[in-house]
């Protein structure tokens, strides 16, 4: 087993003929992801790298049996992408873009729990099953098929704690990038109870940052649901407040939403939290018992 | 994107909802003519990006022109919180019933929106959820439905008892939730909603706070951007694409993704370092970002290293190497450069940082001069860039 995505994925890719899209549908290919089909409006009877372009996502679900979508959308156009992709009846949604409107993604997460759908993202590496599949952005050499599963808001410092995680020899189950965005689809409780029902997943690697309280909650969570390990490591420490580093949801308002608040309170919760990345493989060496 | 007061209260008043009357003035001179216009009593209030500016010194009633004059003289050049006002509002005093908080915001935990009223106004409202929670009352209003008249109506009766006022306070409210939707903000708070004298509903300040994601659907608001909501060098770095805050540390980096980012500079703290910046050169693989990301970080006063921390994903080491060398060529830092490429395209990149042959590249075992070295891992790299005699001069 693993998380949201695995063989049996058949995935559209929203604005395939972008260049970031056709370069990533070529990348996901090479991985072994059952690329079906493309969308973007216009573009109907083309191919790229083999794979056949729809004018609209309900033709390609119709013609596909796509059942999920990764969208490379530019953010003018994602909200209606995502939207098109929830009412043709793609389940789970991966949203790369960048820099949505916070309202469009208010709706869109109003919506998506109304028809049933999930959303990763947005602004988010998307997500892999190593040796199963890749829905995302991430570089796939340096994953490896284990028993880790790893949820982060961010993207290369998770790809810097999966290199050190794989050198160290724990291979994951499913890494999954919820996204930097304040308002994003899946987060982190949704991802943990999954990994809790995972007979793949023996422990979590959980990757926090400053702004916002969903780490908080999550160390709740933990203490309160899984019986599995988890080691937690939060960024922006040194940030200062009232500035935004980047995400547009790391963010530390007032008092709230500091690294140290959020380092106490997993610490409080019994998580143990990793100084740098690279203590996160021997908390998980203790944690595990090896 | 955080607004002016007086910019807020443009906007509102676009929308229909009665404001405290007024205008904004650079001088003294203009202070005193709007005094005149509006006729004096009126209030003179400092044009900063930050709370707390009456207990400052920043907010002053004047009786006639000449006092507004005055006090105008007196705040304009002043400094708040670091900020240097140069613009006053002058704004028609009223006359004070009664005091309440409006405010609405997207809320990140319930994902919704949050209209929350309090009777207790003019006050700052972390105060009031600090102290007195209970006296905050809030809805959470579903973005496909909207505000409806009933929640608005729940809402007010909070503030109010009577009817007259209540009728008044849920159209303003209903105004305001109107504001909110309509120039995609994150905050709206007008602190106090004054209750005056005649019985009307009047906004004595406002606070908006614009989704930078949503500016592209307001065209309008490109050119209400206060200088002072970033620093040169931030709006520059913005405009090339790149994230960057500064810090007050000595040891410069530029990173890929915010999250490296913020990483890396915990990193240099945890080995007794200071960082000088935050920067992101984002998702994208286009070399003239390392090229900006270094011409920013080389012209910062106090730098004395600079490290390149890149996890290639999206991002390719060979681009960033490009930029870097066409930015070592073009600037001539003469400091040390302490790069980590790591990820997409590594091989490719760390050769072409062999192959530039720059001086700095090749002396690196020396540690001599202009320095470079390119360490592969993470950490081993932090504490080089931290040594002692890199930090020197």
């Amino acid at each position: 087993m693993s998380i949201y995505v695995d063989e049996k994925t058949k995935v559209l890719v929203q604005g395939i003929t972008g260049r970031d899209g056709a370069f990533h549908t070529k990348l996901m290919l090479d991985y072994g992801t059952k690329v079906v089909a493309g969308v973007t409006p216009g573009k109907g009877g083309q191919e790229v790298h083999g794979v056949p372009v729809f004018n609209t996502v309900r033709e390609a679900v119709e013609q596909t049996e796509a059942n999920t979508s990764i969208v490379f959308v530019p953010p003018k156009f994602a909200s209606d992408a995502v939207f098109e992709a929830a009412e043709s009846g793609i389940s789970l949604i991966v949203t790369i873009s960048e820099g949505i409107p916070a309202l469009e993604e208010a709706k869109i997460y109003d919506f998506l729990k109304k028809v049933g759908a999930r959303m990763i993202g947005p602004n988010c590496p998307g997500i892999i099953s190593p040796g199963k599949s890749k829905v995302g952005i991430l570089p796939a050499q340096i994953f490896k098929q284990g028993n880790i599963g790893v949820v982060s808001r961010s993207g290369t410092l998770t790809y810097e704690v999966v290199n050190n995680l794989t050198n160290a020899g724990f291979g994951q189950s499913t890494c999954i990038g919820i996204g930097g965005d304040p308002i994003i689809g899946t987060n982190f409780i949704d991802t943990l109870t999954e990994f809790q029902n995972d007979d793949e997943t023996e422990g979590v690697v959980l990757i926090g940052e400053i702004g916002g309280t969903d780490e908080q909650e999550a160390a709740d969570f933990i203490r309160a649901n899984l019986t599995k390990s988890v080691v937690a490591f939060i960024a922006g420490q040194t940030a200062p407040p009232g500035k935004r580093m980047g995400h547009a949801g790391a963010i530390i308002s007032g008092s709230e939403g500091t690294a140290e608040e959020k380092i106490k309170k997993f610490e409080e919760c019994g998580v143990p939290v990793a100084k740098i990345p690279s203590e996160i493989p021997e908390l998980m060496k203790e944690q595990l018992g090896r | 994107m955080k607004l002016q007061e007086y910019q807020a209260k443009e906007i509102l008043k676009r929308y229909d909802a009665r404001i405290q009357m007024g205008e904004v003035a650079s001088t003294p001179d203009e202070a005193e003519a709007i005094a005149k216009k509006y006729s004096a009593p009126v209030v003179v209030k400092a044009q900063v990006l930050v709370g707390g500016r009456g207990k400052a010194g920043g907010i002053k009633l004047a009786q006639t022109p000449q006092e507004a004059r005055e006090k105008a003289e007196k705040i304009l050049g002043m400094e708040i919180k670091g900020l240097v006002v140069k613009k006053v509002l002058v704004a028609k005093a009223v006359d004070i019933e009664n005091e309440s908080y409006v405010g609405i915001i997207l809320d990140r935990k319930s994902k919704k929106i949050v209209i929350m009223v309090s009777p207790e106004g003019g006050i700052d409202i972390e105060e009031v959820a600090k102290k007195t929670p209970e006296k905050i009352y809030k809805a959470y209003i579903d973005p496909f439905i909207g505000l409806r008249p009933y929640t608005a109506q729940y809402l007010i009766r909070k503030l109010y008892d009577d009817p007259e006022l209540i009728k008044r306070g849920i159209l303003k409210l209903m105004k305001l939730y109107n504001v909110f939707i309509g120039v995609d903000a994150q905050l709206v708070e007008v602190n106090p909603l004054v209750v005056t004298g005649d019985g009307n509903l009047c906004c004595v300040d406002a606070k908006i706070i614009l989704d930078d994601s949503a500016l592209f659907r307001h065209p309008e608001f490109e050119n209400w951007r206060d200088p002072d909501e970033y620093s040169r060098e931030e709006l520059e770095a913005k405009e090339a694409g790149l994230s960057f805050v500064k810090l007050s540390g000595n040891i410069g980096c530029v990173v890929n993704g915010a999250g490296l980012a913020m990483a890396t500079m915990d990193l240099i703290k945890h080995y007794g370092g200071e960082p000088a910046n935050f920067l992101d050169v984002g998702g994208s693989s286009n070399p003239q970002k390392a090229v900006k990301a270094l011409d920013i970080i080389t012209r910062e006063k106090g730098v004395k290293v600079i490290l390149f921390n890149i996890f290639g994903g999206i991002t390719r080491c060979d681009d960033i190497a490009n930029g870097l060398v066409e930015a070592i060529k073009q600037f001539k830092p003469e400091i040390p450069i302490i790069a980590r490429l790591t990820g997409t395209n590594q091989e490719e990149g760390r050769r072409i940082l062999k192959e530039a042959q720059i001086p700095c590249l090749l002396q690196w075992m020396k540690w001599s001069g202009k320095r470079f070295q390119s360490l592969h891992n993470m950490e081993r790299r932090c504490p080089k860039a931290i040594e002692p005699r890199n930090l020197r001069g």
